[in-house]
């Protein structure tokens, strides 16, 4: 007999795992969020879903870390998940700051040359 | 020997005047290069009553490391020598510029910094403060094995090769003694000499109260990483191009 009888739960997060898989790609392929971006969006999800399939999988977890209450490991990789993210972001963030630092300074000793070639010309 | 003044200002309407005037009676042969960094009040409006000043006008407010860093590139991109840095709210006198440059004419040095703290004339900051840059100085001294007395001057000149180094990786929250570790450690020989400033007369410290604190634990992770993780040099694809 199947130790881990289908509970209403395990579908609501089935679909719900599925549903954001599907956002996601739709999402890329309206240009909403770029394919670099969505790479670990869409790691995340398959991890939702793959424990939202095979519920045995949060027990074998728990088991293999010495967790006893298993809910906990479903929160911690919950958590870990969320702190990649966050990561993530604090990454592209620093990049985009360096970035537009760049083209701060560009623009600023450009128009300084613009004005004075204007102003040479006139 | 082609020598740049680069002159920060953010909100210095009432000092920036001044401070260019004085700096062209001091150092007539210099070309001046004023940074306006993103000001709010009628500094873009004086600069740009200015005559025979480069006013470079940021589109938004970069902070200081920003500010330097883009004439640090300005620098680069024209054949200078030398560059002074001058704040624009008159702490830095203009007149003492000259003992800066000096060493570097010399070839005794690749950075000279003017420091409050040699013979403790003039404006020496707030107890506060004094307390923060006392212990960077301290830290920085250790890890350096050299003693530098005043760590957070900005008042500061620089060789060419000095500057090109620094606009490689600018660091750009709170520079100063962070600058003085990457000189440190590429083998630049930073100097102190004494100098004496003045109590700012217009504008407000880029580090506020509850900001100094802020600068002190950043600049010490700044410096902790760099000296754990021995620092790395951005590739050479990142570096500021040189001939845009």
């Amino acid at each position: 007999m199947n130790p881990y009888p289908i509970v209403p739960i395990q579908i609501l997060s089935i679909i719900f795992s599925l549903f954001l898989l599907v956002l996601i790609f739709f999402l890329i392929r309206k240009k909403k969020i770029r394919e670099e971006y969505a790479i670990l969006w869409i790691a995340i999800f398959l991890v939702f879903l793959l424990l939202s399939v095979f519920r045995g999988l949060i027990d074998k977890i728990s088991s293999l870390l010495g967790i006893q209450y298993q809910p906990a490991s479903l929160f911690l990789i919950l958590i870990g998940c969320l702190f990649l993210l966050t990561f993530h972001f604090s990454f592209v963030i620093s990049d985009m700051k360096k970035k537009i630092n760049t083209m701060a300074m560009k623009i600023a000793i450009m128009e300084e040359q613009f004005l004075e070639e204007k102003k040479d010309s006139a | 020997m082609k020598l740049l003044v680069l002159i920060l200002a953010f909100n210095e309407e009432k000092t920036i005047q001044d401070v260019i005037t004085e700096t062209r009676t001091e150092l007539p042969e210099a070309d001046i290069l004023v940074v306006n960094d993103g000001s709010t009040d009628t500094t873009k409006q004086i600069l740009s009553q200015q005559t025979g000043i480069t006013p470079l006008h940021l589109p938004y407010n970069m902070g200081i490391g920003g500010a330097i860093w883009t004439g640090f590139n300005f620098f680069c991109r024209r054949d200078y020598d030398i560059l002074v840095r001058i704040d624009g709210d008159g702490q830095h006198p203009p007149t003492q510029a000259k003992n800066l440059i000096a060493p570097i004419l010399d070839g005794k040095a690749d950075c000279v910094i003017g420091s409050r703290f040699i013979t403790r004339e003039g404006y020496l900051s707030s107890l506060h403060r004094r307390g923060g840059i006392k212990l960077l100085n301290i830290l920085t001294g250790f890890l350096l094995g050299k003693k530098i007395t005043d760590n957070t001057s900005g008042f500061r000149a620089y060789s060419r090769k000095a500057v090109a180094l620094l606009t490689k990786d600018y660091p750009f929250d709170y520079p100063e003694p962070i600058e003085v570790y990457l000189l440190h450690r590429e083998g630049f020989r930073v100097k102190e000499i004494s100098a004496k400033m003045r109590e700012r007369s217009g504008g407000i410290s880029s580090i506020s109260l509850l900001n100094s604190y802020y600068y002190l634990i950043k600049v010490l992770l700044t410096i902790l990483v760099n000296f754990i993780f021995g620092g790395k040099n951005e590739s050479v694809s990142d570096r500021p191009d040189p001939n845009p």
